[in-house]
C-alpha cells in the first residue's frame, strides 16, 4: 500500500502534466524544506543523547564510507552507458550523496507499518550528503585539472556543502534535539513533530510539480536515463540494506540505510555540481535523479526495500 | 535650476542563482562599488527557468558603475562563465545625483 503523502506527489506530477496552474509560492517551498530540515533532525535529537557516542561511530564510518563508494561504483556503469567524464562524475555524485525527502517518506512509511527503526537515523542523512559529492568531483575532474579554474574552488564548494542548508540544519537540530531532550521539545512538539507528516504531504505536492516539468525531459535524453534512474536504486538498495545488516541494525534501519544508499540528491548535489563540474549537463543529472529515481523510489523502491530489509533481518 | 546629473552605466547580468556569490565578488574586485539583486524567472537559448526549487533559480545583477568598469565585468564574466553556464547581459546608459557613489 502507497503511504498518503505519495498520492501529493503524484497529485503534483498530475497537476504538470495538465499544464495546471498550481503552484507553490517560493517562499512557502523555502519554508516548508527549512521546517522538514529542522524537524528530522529534532526527532533524531531527541534521542541521540541517549546513545552511547561509542556506539554511533562505526554507523557514521559506514554512512560516509557508503557515500563516499558509491559514485565510483556507479562511474564505470555511467561511462560504458557513452556518458562523457564530466557528465559521468556529476551524476555519479547525486546517487552518493542522499535525498532527504526520500528518506522523510521512508520513515513515514515505517512508521505505518508498525516498523521500528534507529531513532537518531537523521544522523546518517546529514552526514551521507557530502562524502558522495567530493568523490564524483573527484571523477568528473580527475586528469582534467586547470580545464576550469574559474569559480571552482574546493575550500568554497566544501563550505556549500557543509554549511549549506541541508547539513546545517540537520546537524543543528540533530544537536538541538539531544540537548534539549524530551521536556526542552515539549513547547515545540506541537509545531514540530505532531504536523510532520501533513508538512511532508505539502512539500510533495510541489516537489510533484517541479519532478513533472522534468519527465517531459526524459524523451531528450533517451534510454540511458530510465536506465540508471530505475535500474540503479535496487542495486544500490541492496549494498546499503548490507552495510545496514552488517552494522547490526534493525529492520527499519535497515530499510532507511537502503533507502539512503538508493536514492539521489536534488537539491544539494546540483548546486554543487554547477559550481564544481561546469561543464558537466546538469539537464540530465537533474531529470535522471529527480524526474525518474526519486518518483521510482517513492512509489516502487520503498515499498520494495522494506520487504528487502525484512527479509534480511 | 535642474540637478547635475553625471553619465553612468547599468550593467545588468542575468544568470544561474549558483553564480551571485562569485559575480558579487568578481564585480566588486573589479571596481563595482553598488549592485542589487533579485530573483527572476523567464526563458532564454537555453530553456525555460521557472525557479521552483534550489537548481532552478536564476538571479538579475544590477551593477552600476563606470561604462570601462562595466566593460571589464563584462568581458571577465563572458570569459569566465558564460562558456557554460546560462549568462544574459545588458547595459543601458544611466544618469546618476552622486557619481562618488558608483
Amino acid at each position: 500500500m502507497i503511504d498518503v503523502v505519495v498520492f501529493f506527489f503524484l497529485l503534483g506530477v498530475f497537476a504538470r502534466l495538465v499544464k495546471s496552474d498550481l503552484r507553490l509560492p517560493e517562499a512557502l517551498y523555502e519554508t516548508l524544506s527549512i521546517y522538514l530540515l529542522l524537524a528530522i533532525g529534532l526527532k533524531g535529537g531527541l534521542e541521540l543523547s541517549r546513545q552511547p557516542i561509542a556506539l554511533l561511530a562505526p554507523q557514521v564510518l559506514a554512512c560516509v564510507a557508503l557515500g563516499f563508494a558509491i559514485p565510483f561504483m556507479l562511474y564505470p556503469l555511467l561511462r560504458a552507458l557513452r556518458l562523457v567524464q564530466a557528465d559521468a562524475g556529476a551524476l555519479a555524485a547525486h546517487y552518493g550523496s542522499v535525498s532527504v525527502v526520500t528518506f522523510a517518506v521512508a520513515s513515514a512509511a515505517l512508521a505505518r507499518e508498525g516498523i521500528a527503526h534507529e531513532p537518531h537515523a537523521a544522523l546518517w542523512v546529514a552526514v551521507m550528503e557530502a562524502p558522495g559529492l567530493v568523490a564524483g568531483i573527484l571523477l568528473a575532474r580527475w586528469g582534467a585539472a586547470g580545464r576550469d579554474a574559474g569559480p571552482s574552488r574546493w575550500g568554497e564548494l566544501m563550505h556549500d556543502v557543509l554549511f549549506g542548508k541541508s547539513v546545517l540544519l540537520l546537524l543543528g537540530g540533530l544537536l538541538i534535539g539531544a540537548v534539549a531532550g524530551d521536556a526542552g521539545m515539549a513547547p515545540i512538539k506541537a509545531v514540530f513533530i505532531d504536523p510532520f507528516k501533513g508538512v511532508l504531504a505539502l512539500f510533495l505536492l510541489e516537489l510533484g510539480l517541479v519532478a513533472g516539468a522534468r519527465l517531459a525531459e526524459v524523451k531528450r535524453f533517451g534510454a540511458a536515463v530510465l536506465v540508471v534512474g530505475v535500474g540503479v536504486p535496487p542495486v544500490l538498495a541492496l549494498l546499503g540494506a548490507a552495510t545496514g545488516v552488517m552494522l547490526g541494525l534493525s529492520t527499519g534501519g535497515v530499510a532507511l540505510l537502503a533507502t539512503l544508499a538508493a536514492s539521489a540528491s536534488y537539491i544539494a548535489a546540483p548546486t554543487a555540481m554547477r559550481i564544481a563540474v561546469p561543464e558537466a549537463n546538469a539537464a540530465l543529472s537533474i531529470t535522471t535523479a529527480l524526474g525518474v529515481t526519486f518518483p521510482f523510489n517513492l512509489v516502487v523502491g520503498i515499498p520494495l526495500y522494506i520487504e528487502l530489509a525484512r527479509r534480511w533481518t | 535650476m535642474p540637478l547635475p546629473k553625471y553619465d553612468k552605466t547599468l550593467l545588468v547580468i542575468v544568470a544561474e542563482a549558483v553564480l551571485e556569490r562569485a559575480l558579487v565578488r568578481d564585480a566588486t574586485q573589479l571596481g563595482a562599488q553598488a549592485w542589487t539583486a533579485s530573483e527572476v524567472r523567464g526563458a532564454a537559448r537555453e530553456g525555460l527557468r521557472e525557479g521552483q526549487w534550489e537548481a532552478d533559480r536564476t538571479v538579475e545583477l544590477k551593477l552600476l558603475c563606470d561604462a570601462a568598469v562595466a566593460d571589464a565585468i563584462a568581458e571577465h564574466v563572458l570569459r569566465t562563465y558564460a562558456g557554460h553556464y546560462s549568462v544574459s547581459m545588458h547595459f543601458s546608459p544611466v544618469q546618476v545625483l552622486r557619481p562618488d557613489r558608483y
